[in-house]
């Protein structure tokens, strides 16, 4: 197995999920099909080769700090599950 | 000829001659989403009153001579592209109710142009899919055989264009998703230079392969709707302030001259359907006789892109879709007493099961002790994918291959086994690998009667030359020509 359902549990914590019972099974033999299939590029020889995170030469975008008036205050909290006084409310964090 | 049945191009003169309203144009268009989407299912969200105030202010433009090429013309959008004041899931649990405060650039522009924004159209849930079945709320149907899939992830954009519920839509396109359900729906599609267009107000799912586009019936209105969309925006810092040139200019110009690649990675692919290839064959042939040269290369690289691929995309989707927390906006779990749990069921809840699976996957091909057998190696393939497709450049203008390796499946053939499903994306998906733009043109029919596309990839901001070229076939064949009978 390339992936234990341990490892999977694992993961999926860090990712801030939690995974059905039957899902874990199905993920573990699904995700570790996908990662056999990656393991073709080992044929490759790579030693050497600079990866690359973006395909455009990108210079990076400098501008001034300018305090612009887009979005009010009123449209930053329309989304938001729960608000109070201009803050988002959150389930209590600390005991 | 309909109203509904006219292209970008059409309309628009006729709007601009006064010889057509945009209100009796978008009244046709509803007419018709009202006649035929029960049954296809390409749109989310609707709102016919708003088109048709649009519609109206469109109206007043073109009578003070005011209009543009888009002017009163109704066009769809993907769901994932952010419109103020309209509902924008990403066909997600996680967004169904979050309704934007801003406009996408690309929105922004369409509003300037006077378009007329139609709906917002199904698709997989946050882009991750080829079949538009991954959408959290249902599925889309192909006009040519409502019992297949149209593609995606952009497939309510485009089997809006085939079933005539809009005149042109614009989709994004990952590692196929404008490219490969326009291929399915018997339309065009095209996926821009990387940067081309800005992706601000686009809900990120691969930030380094993401690029937003056009989908429509003919190449003239693709060269028009990308004018409106392409060009540097400050608001995304990875656009490129490269000029725009007028792409339907680059239209009047023959192909003499042109060199095409053939790349045979492409053309004998293990997999590839008999009907397709012979297709794409043919689709050669006609380009040969309008003066197109074809040489045969090789981009040796070509079989461990879907590998690199989706270790890459997962991984920029993990760390994209972290935001999603329940505390901002989108959905969140009310149940939860502490904050962690309301997290993990806010996500667990809201993300549907491809979401998840590529979560995990990215988290974990990005986690100590496995980055660089993961990403950092998927990283440097990538470099020998795009030094491949340089190094093809140097022996011809465009290339030539399948955009997908058989016609459209049947729904729910392939739901089980996302390895097989993700492998059917081997030929579009090296483009955004590599940045490149690609288009997606029709070039025949399977003995089912399912649409074939012709894929031309190009350098870096090549648009116009691919247009050129998809232009000149699309003169010389009438398969753009045959429409989806509902």
């Amino acid at each position: 197995m390339k992936i234990s359902k341990e490892d999977i549990v694992h993961v999926a914590k860090l990712a801030r999920l939690e995974l059905k019972t039957e899902d874990i099974e199905k993920f573990s033999l699904q995700i570790g099909a996908i990662l056999d299939y990656v393991d073709t590029l080992n044929q490759i020889d790579t030693k050497d080769v600079i990866p690359t995170s973006h395909a455009i030469f990108l210079r990076n975008a400098f501008r001034e700090d300018e305090v612009l008036k887009d979005i009010d205050i009123e449209s930053v909290f329309l989304n938001a599950p729960e608000k109070e006084d201009g803050t988002f409310l959150v389930p209590r964090v600390i005991g | 000829m309909k109203l509904h049945e006219l292209t970008i191009s059409q309309a628009s003169n006729l709007l601009k001659d006064r010889q057509l309203t945009s209100k009796e144009l978008t009244l046709a268009v509803l007419q018709q989403i009202e006649s035929v989407e029960d049954r296809v299912g390409a749109y989310i969200t609707m709102d016919p009153d708003i088109a048709i105030k649009q519609a109206e202010a469109a109206d007043k433009m073109l009578m003070k001579g005011h209009g543009s090429f888009l002017t009163g013309i109704p066009l769809a959008i993907k769901d994932l592209i952010c419109t103020k004041g309209v509902r924008t899931t990403c066909a997600s649990r996680m967004l169904e109710n979050f309704i934007p405060t801003y406009d996408a650039t690309v929105i922004r522009k369409l509003k300037v142009s006077g378009a007329v924004l139609i709906g917002k159209t199904n698709m997989d849930e946050f882009a991750m899919g080829s079949s538009t079945e991954n959408s959290g709320f249902k599925i889309t149907r192909n006009p040519w055989d409502l019992t297949r899939i149209p593609g995606g992830s952009s497939g309510g954009s485009a089997a809006a264009v085939a079933a005539e519920m809009c005149l042109g839509s614009l989709g994004s396109d990952t590692g196929g998703s404008i490219r490969q359900p326009a291929s399915h729906c018997g339309v065009v599609g095209m996926k821009p230079t990387y940067g081309r267009v800005s992706r601000f107000g686009l809900v990120a799912f691969a930030s380094s392969l993401d690029q937003i586009g056009p989908i429509t019936k003919d190449t003239m209105d693709c060269a028009i709707l990308l004018n409106s969309i392409s060009g540097y925006d400050k608001m995304d810092s990875t656009s490129v302030p490269e000029p725009v040139p007028d792409y339907t200019a680059f239209l009047k110009y023959d192909l003499k001259g042109l060199v095409a690649g053939i790349p045979k990675e492409y053309h004998s692919s293990e997999g590839l359907d008999s009907e397709v290839a012979e297709a794409v064959k043919k689709a050669i042939h006609t380009l040969e006789d309008l003066g197109i040269k074809c040489v045969e290369l090789n981009l040796p690289h070509t079989q461990y892109a879907v590998a690199a691929y989706y270790i890459i995309a997962p991984c920029e989707a993990s760390s994209n879709l972290a935001r999603y927390d329940g505390v901002r906006y989108g959905y969140r779990d009310k149940t939860a007493t502490g904050l962690l749990e309301m997290y993990m069921n806010t996500r667990s809840k809201g993300f549907g099961p491809e979401v998840q699976r590529r979560i995990i996957l990215g988290t974990y091909s990005l986690s100590a002790g496995y980055y660089d057998a993961y990403y950092g190696k998927a990283s440097q393939v990538r470099t020998l994918i795009m030094d491949d497709f340089k190094k093809a450049f140097k022996l011809c203008d465009i290339i030539v291959s399948p955009v997908a390796p058989a016609p459209a499946f049947k729904t729910g053939e392939n739901n089980d086994d996302p390895l097989r499903m993700y492998l059917s994306d081997v030929f579009t998906l090296s483009a955004n690998l590599a940045g490149i733009p690609g288009i997606s043109v029709p070039c025949g029919f399977s003995s089912e009667g399912l649409p074939i596309g012709l894929q031309i990839m190009g350098k870096h901001f090549s648009e116009g030359t691919i247009l050129k070229a998809a232009y000149n076939f699309e003169q010389a064949t009438d398969f753009h020509k045959k429409k989806a009978i509902l």
